[in-house]
């Protein structure tokens, strides 16, 4: 496969006889990337295939073989395993106590109204989406009797679950915001940063986990949105943070509120898991709403993948609550032009399915009660867990099992024990320590607290 | 205030009139003889199916599915070709052609710095917003002549000559939007010598395979001619026309490389730009193709029902040309609207006169003088050749 007959691969030495242009740039982009660790890395040596070995020059020769994503490289490993006991506790998708995907009762529902409605046409929605959609969103998240919906001052736009409303929403505050800096709570989702940067943000961290009492580090978090130039814009989780699953009280999110509003920082909210924390959708949207009655300006990127089950389907909205309803009218104007060379106009199938339920009091309640049980379940492995650890006499304080919030633990392992879990238990997570609650069941909680257990005993 | 989208808000401006002689030639949606939307009976099949399975919800890939990727690579290229057999085709799922577009956009500005997209003039109206959004710079290449109302074939040669080595050149595989003027397979071929001669990059809009003369195979030839010179191209393809699935957005961008390695390392980027746009993409439009495309029983029912539609509107472009020779008796040569293909008729009225259409005779359409057929019925063909007459010769 090396040109060069080498023996070991080094890089810098092959095709020593062949200076053509498409080696070169090989050669420097080999360099530039030596030492990270690359899927697929043998496949940047000169293949016969390649270049001046034969087949016809490319025109995408000086792309590389990108990583897996880290977050989703998880499950590709996972599934490459062959052990009858591992564990996917990766990606944050709910499974059932049998350890199987889970489609809610009254989305099937909602799914079979829909395809049997012989009157559903699939024309274009406008390119704001669903507007029975966007209505129930918002309303969703920020009470039915808001006064900011009541007086207009809420656009609401459709969009790609969470990851699509953060982008259209970067994107906007890009263009017509005067502050380009983003605070983003360290550490957060993986992929935020990458949304903002590409969006043209500037990202900017502040203090959140406190690795010494696995909670919040409030102090931290204060001083540095408080040392934010005025009017720079600040990511807050609305509810179960992730990774870490540690929330403010109510009382630390009165301070916090307190402050931005002091400083004209401007609130940024991903809600991914409005009702999947407590069991309460009300409760779950607290902080959210604190920010939206005090008369100011915010941002909301809500996803309905986790706590509808709507994962592949691509569900969420924007709302962006403004001082007016002419500034509100003139902001949806504007997102338009933002959605439009991106994608024209949302997909259909998810927002109708949350919208027939929404607006419909039976199937509404029957969500709450279906979601409270998921809510309910991981409440009760969290709690599973706790107890296993604490039977096997693991050392360390694990309360932060119990304590922390919605799908995800941030146990406070470190990569070097995590790999160890993988290797010797066949346990599957992010590196930063973060398991998906969501993704263990009763019969499985007694493998994990073995493996946790041996890796605090065996790896520093 | 942004204003309105000049091709979605036509739609908005025509729900409200209340004139009962109003025409939407706006949108390029397909309506039934009666002007209804239409949703195919083999996506019905397709919706039922899926239903009974029960399939789950839950995450695509970043790349989407790979059943519909599969296919959707091999209803473009042909199963037996060559690209596909050695696996060179990269191709990731998309927010229909919009959405395929942007991602490629968004390779193009990142490993392609500074290189153009040349566009014909005129183009759909999003293309220069899709480019500009992801900040690839682009300019135009001649393309519609307004004295033939046709191709400025020497004009197109031409500027792509002219054009700095290495541009990417967009073509629109069949059935021209908005002008509806396409190349024959001669001048696709001089056009592909051009593009070689200049290492261009073809980079392919496909978004009426099928659509256009009602069979796949012949709406793919312009793509399959580059395919069969080894040259390496990009295809974004649109499954909004030809299944009906505009609101489901179901999509794909393709590139065509040189070699499998190449083609994953490029999905592998194309990935990583995906990722942080809206993670992976929906599920819903890529099951319904995969199973119509995948089925042989439903892909023979899905090529009738496309014959259908695609002959509706050569039937309709017969009727408004009849109309408009009868009525119309200084002989002027309306033949451009037989020859012209696909859901689009470029009218050659300017802003004023298209103006006039909607204002006099509560015709909507576009500015740029575009009408789709695919909102005519042949009920309206003469009350729509009236309304081109008189806007023609009575506005200047």
């Amino acid at each position: 496969m090396h040109g060069g007959g080498n023996t070991s691969p080094s890089f810098s030495s092959f095709s020593s006889s062949s200076s053509s242009a498409a080696d070169r740039r090989l050669n420097a982009l080999v360099r530039h990337l030596e030492g990270s660790s690359l899927n697929g890395s043998r496949s940047i040596a000169a293949s016969p295939t390649s270049g001046s070995h034969g087949a016809p020059n490319s025109v995408f020769d000086h792309l590389v073989r990108a990583p897996e994503d880290p977050i989703l490289g998880v499950t590709v490993a996972y599934n490459k395993d062959p052990s009858p006991v591992k564990l996917n506790l990766g990606v944050g998708a709910y499974r059932t106590e049998e350890g199987k995907p889970l489609v809610l009762n009254v989305v099937r529902r909602a799914e079979q109204m829909l395809v049997n409605d012989s009157s559903r046409v699939k024309e274009y929605l406008p390119i704001v989406g669903l507007s029975d959609f966007n209505k129930l969103s918002a309303k969703l998240i920020l009470g039915a009797d808001s006064p900011a919906i009541q007086e207009n001052r809420v656009s609401t736009v459709q969009c790609l679950s969470g990851t699509g409303s953060l982008r259209v929403g970067a994107e906007f505050l890009a263009r017509h915001y005067h502050q380009h800096t983003i605070y983003i709570p360290q550490p957060t989702w993986g992929n935020h940063p990458k949304v903002f940067g590409l969006a043209g943000l500037s990202v900017k961290t502040y203090r959140y986990y406190d690795p010494a009492t696995r909670g919040l580090n409030f102090q931290g978090l204060l001083e540095d949105l408080g040392s934010a130039p005025s009017g720079a814009i600040v990511l807050l989780h609305a509810c179960a943070h992730n990774p870490t699953g540690v929330d403010p009280t109510i009382h630390q999110w009165e301070q916090i509120r307190q402050l931005i509003r002091s400083k004209a920082l401007l609130p940024f909210f991903d809600s991914a898991y409005q009702g999947f924390a407590s069991g309460n959708l009300d409760a779950d949207a607290e902080s959210v709403r604190m920010f939206a009655k005090d008369g100011g300006e915010c941002l909301v990127a809500q996803s309905y993948a986790k706590n509808m089950g709507l994962y592949g389907e691509r569900v969420g909205a924007l709302s962006i609550v403004c001082r007016s309803a002419d500034v509100a009218s003139r902001v949806e104007s504007q997102l338009k032009l933002v959605i439009r060379p991106m994608y024209s106009n949302p997909p259909i199938h998810g927002a109708s399915i949350v919208a027939t339920i929404l607006k419909d009091r039976s199937m509404y309640q029957e969500w709450t009660i279906e979601l409270k049980a998921m809510a309910e379940r991981i409440i009760s492995m969290r709690q599973q867990l706790f107890d296993a650890l604490r039977s096997r006499g693991t050392p360390g304080d694990w309360s932060h099992i119990i304590k922390q919030i919605g799908m995800f633990t941030f146990t406070g392992l470190n990569s070097k024990q995590v790999a160890f879990m993988t290797k010797e238990y066949h346990i599957y997570m992010t590196s930063d320590g973060r398991i998906s609650m969501a993704g263990l069941s009763s019969r499985t909680v007694p493998h994990l607290a073995d493996a946790i257990h041996a890796a605090v005993t065996r790896v520093a | 205030m942004a204003p309105p989208d000049p091709i979605l808000g036509v739609s908005e401006a025509f729900r409200a009139d209340t004139h009962e002689m109003k025409l939407n030639l706006g949108v390029g949606a397909y309506r039934t003889e009666d002007l209804q939307p239409y949703v195919l009976n083999v996506v019905k099949k397709a919706e039922n199916l899926m239903l009974e399975r029960g399939e789950n919800k839950e995450y695509l890939p970043i790349e989407g599915l790979a059943a519909f990727n599969k296919v959707t690579a091999e209803l473009l290229l042909g199963a037996q070709n060559d690209v596909i057999q050695q696996q060179r085709v990269a191709t990731v799922q998309g927010l229909s052609g919009t959405g395929s577009l942007r991602l490629a956009a968004a390779l193009i500005e990142r490993y392609f710095s500074g290189s153009k997209v040349l566009i014909s003039s005129p183009t759909w109206g999003n293309h220069k917003n899709i480019f500009n959004d992801a900040r690839v710079p682009w300019s135009e290449y001649r393309y519609y002549d307004p004295r033939t109302v046709g191709l400025d074939f020497h004009g197109m040669i031409s500027d792509i000559k002219a054009a700095p080595e290495g541009s990417f050149v967009l073509l629109h595989g069949c059935a021209h939007n908005p002008t509806g003027i396409d190349p024959t397979p001669e001048q696709w071929e001089s056009i592909a010598d051009v593009i070689q001669e200049k290492n261009h990059i073809p980079f392919f809009d496909v978004a009426y395979q099928g659509f256009a003369s009602g069979s796949l195979d012949t709406d793919a030839s312009s793509v399959r001619l580059f395919a069969a010179r080894g040259m390496e191209f990009l295809v974004a393809q649109s499954y909004s026309k030809n299944l009906g699935l505009y609101a489901e957005r179901i999509g794909a961008i393709n590139v065509v490389c040189s070699s499998s390695d190449i083609a994953k390392r490029v999905k592998s980027q194309l990935k990583r730009l995906a990722r942080p746009m809206y993670s992976n993409p929906p599920i819903h439009g890529a099951r319904i193709v995969a199973n119509v495309v995948g089925n042989p029983e439903l892909f023979n029912d899905w090529k009738e029902e496309m014959e259908l539609m695609a002959g509706r509107i050569k039937s309709v472009r017969k009727k408004l040309y009849d109309s408009l020779s009868a009525k119309d008796n200084s002989g002027k040569d309306w033949s451009f609207v037989l020859k012209q293909i696909g859901m689009f008729s470029f009218t050659g009225l300017n802003d004023a006169q298209s103006e006039n259409m909607t204002n006099k005779w509560h015709v909507y359409m576009t500015k740029d003088g575009r009408i789709s057929l695919a909102g005519l019925s042949s009920a309206k063909c003469e009350y729509l050749a009236d309304a081109i007459i008189d806007s023609y010769y009575n506005i200047s």
